[in-house]
């Protein structure tokens, strides 16, 4: 392995790991303020996906310009999601939480099947084809823009829960839900608005990678599973620890497939998952409750 | 009125309730015998049902049993000891594996082969159960764990080109009854039937054990067994190894009757799932549940298939619907709803509640 490989292993899983992070921003977001795993995560990502795709297909926008539709649908769905079935269950026991949101799982990926049929679908945008040299590595252009744009939404979200009133109140509510309460947060929007952010995370992540990764009704499954490691990795609840976490899976996954044959790297990730489940079980910096 | 005094109206109340509780346990005598006797007539219809239908009825039948097969397996960890695993089709795929290498490389009859891979899904599950156990992974955090252990297990299969690969495993068609191949659908029928017999069996007999007893308990207040003397991790492995062994053997069985496997038929999420959901449609922890279950899924699964057509998997979209709605509003399964009924009629039904507000008045 000469040093360039390497370092194109490096590049290539940065640029995966940032959309991975962004996936697991919104999945540690959910957990970090309302304490409920969300297991349908994947399938908002799908959800997101097929709306970048019905938008290009049918209307020509390109999954970038259509971004805003997209965060706007996840988020409205993820907020709807919230009021009609998590809430009711934000105090029942773990698992049953897991279950609902598994049934939801199952409900969306399979309405995305009747609906969509089993096809991979691809969004080819033409101009965006070949790579960017710089120096002796290779950057493939789509996936350089969905790691720029998954760095920027994720830097967004920060600043938007460390700057803003609703990003005060969502950590306030965060730390202590009764505090929160007491001194006059809506609790209850807030959980909407968290629910729905996540899902937007989710849904956005997914339109930037529709440009160079295939859209079939189950492909949340990969990202599902990569944002429970991601999440766990960097502490469960720990916004900063998602980022983090996702570029460190990135990079793992894609430079053991360097020293790994076949499709063996994917054992990487749930290795590295199941050591930290083991050994670091709050994560690598420390989970908790903490947003930020 | 002395204080003491103040105090008889409640016993009074709990004398009644123990006269009424007496009564009621003398209605469960009768209710015993109506109870063993619907089983027998069910058992009997069962016995009988490959006579009675044509071909396409059978296969439904078929995997109806299957599927409370699989459920009724997972019941023991996920229901009774209340161990959440979303990982079962490690041990399934295992089972299943495990008879096709002995039965393809060495000509091992599957009947032997699949003792072979219960005992090695046993021995997998309580690995990985003292390894889950030992860090202290609960609820969730352990039900994330076994799904990566399936996950892993998938693609190390994948990887596996002594086993075909990602291109599995086709048995050699050798037609006879110590080959575990049959030519009548029935045959396979009466062999899941009596499987499925025989985890109930296990499962109504352990609930009454001192261990099915333990089960309960650690479910119910892990702290609590503890301090109570319960050697908690020794019991959640155990009913680790009993639910692993079992399901394996419905491994063997679906490899046997598909004559395939491959690494996402075996090791893949929907494997998982389907045992765990009949259990908690039905009623998980209960010895009728998984049953109850399949019962009700599997007839649904099937006219959705028919009535929508389409692709392998719609019928998913209503169970995951279904799922919604139980955990919703009926946490405790399909089972509980008998249950949920006497209560609200016994907190009162409109009349009562009239009572209840001019009382309050």
């Amino acid at each position: 392995m000469s040093i360039v490989q390497f370092g194109q292993a490096v590049l290539d899983g940065l640029l995966v790991g940032g959309v991975y992070a962004l996936v697991a921003a919104g999945l540690t977001m959910i957990f970090g303020v309302m304490r409920f795993i969300n297991f349908a995560h994947g399938a908002l990502l799908m959800v997101g996906m097929y709306t970048a795709y019905w938008a290009w297909t049918l209307a020509g926008i390109s999954p970038y310009l259509s971004l805003p539709l997209t965060c706007a649908v996840l988020f409205v769905l993820g907020a709807l999601i919230e009021r009609a079935l998590v809430h009711p269950l934000l105090d029942a026991p773990e698992h049953n939480q897991l279950l609902l949101t598994l049934g939801l799982m199952l409900l969306l990926e399979n309405l995305a099947l009747f609906l969509f049929s089993p096809d991979f679908r691809t969004v080819r945008i033409e101009s965006l084809e070949g790579a960017l040299a710089v120096g002796p590595f290779l950057l493939n252009r789509p996936r350089l823009i969905a790691f720029v744009g998954a760095i920027l939404v994720s830097t967004a979200l920060y600043l938007l829960l460390q700057r803003t009133e609703v990003g005060r109140r969502i950590r306030a509510t965060a730390q202590d839900r009764d505090g929160a309460q007491l001194v006059g947060i809506n609790v209850k929007r807030i959980y909407v608005i968290t629910f729905g952010i996540g899902a937007a995370c989710a849904g956005i992540a997914g339109a930037l990678i529709t440009p160079y990764f295939y859209t079939a009704p189950h492909v949340g499954h990969v990202f599902l599973l990569m944002a429970f490691v991601v999440v766990v990795l960097g502490g469960l609840g720990n916004f900063l620890g998602a980022l983090v976490g996702g570029l460190m899976v990135g990079v793992a996954e894609s430079v053991g497939a360097l020293l790994l044959p076949g499709s063996l790297k994917g054992l990487i990730p749930f290795a590295l998952f199941v050591l930290v489940l083991f050994y670091r079980p709050t994560g690598l910096f420390g989970g908790g409750s903490h947003v930020a | 009125m002395p204080p003491w005094l103040a105090v008889q109206p409640e016993l009074a109340h709990v004398g009644a309730a123990d006269a009424q509780a007496g009564a009621a346990r003398g209605a469960v005598g009768t209710g015993a015998i109506a109870r063993w006797v619907t089983v027998g007539a069910v058992l009997l219809v069962a016995a009988l049902l490959p006579q009675l239908v044509d071909h396409y009825f059978l296969r439904t039948a078929i995997l109806l049993v299957y599927s409370a097969y699989l459920a009724q397996c997972w019941n023991i960890v996920g229901g009774y000891a209340g161990q959440f695993s979303f990982g079962h089709a490690t041990f399934f795929g295992i089972g299943a594996y495990t008879t096709a290498i002995l039965f393809i490389r060495w000509g091992i009859s599957p009947w032997i082969g699949m003792w072979a891979g219960a005992l090695l899904a046993a021995a997998t599950g309580v690995f990985l159960g003292s390894l889950s156990f030992r860090y202290g992974l609960k609820g969730p955090y352990f039900s994330l764990a076994t799904l990566a252990f399936a996950e892993i297990f998938r693609i190390l299969a994948l990887n596996w080109d002594a086993v075909g690969g990602p291109r599995g495993m086709l048995l050699p068609l050798r037609e006879s009854f110590w080959n575990y191949q049959f030519p009548e659908e029935s045959t396979y029928y009466y062999v899941i039937l009596v499987m499925l017999i025989a985890v109930t069996a296990l499962v109504a007999w352990l609930a009454h054990t001192r261990w099915g007893m333990y089960f309960q308990a650690l479910r119910e207040d892990e702290d609590a067994a503890e301090a109570l003397g319960v050697d908690t991790t020794r019991h959640k492995l155990l009913a680790m190894a009993l639910s692993s062994a079992a399901i394996a053997l419905g491994g063997t069985f679906y490899l046997q009757h598909m004559f395939y496997i491959d690494p996402d038929l075996a090791f893949g999420i929907d494997v998982s799932v389907n045992a765990l959901l009949p259990a908690i449609v039905g009623g998980p922890g209960t010895v009728w549940g998984p049953l109850v279950g399949a019962l009700v899924l599997t007839p649904l699964g099937e006219f959705t298939r028919s009535a929508l057509g389409g692709y392998g998997g719609v019928h998913l979209m209503l169970y995951g619907a279904v799922l919604i709605t139980v955990i919703l509003l009926l946490p405790g399964g399909l089972l509980s709803l008998p249950e949920r009924w006497r209560e609200r009629s016994r907190r009162g039904g409109p009349a009562a509640r009239r009572e209840g507000e001019r009382g309050a008045a």
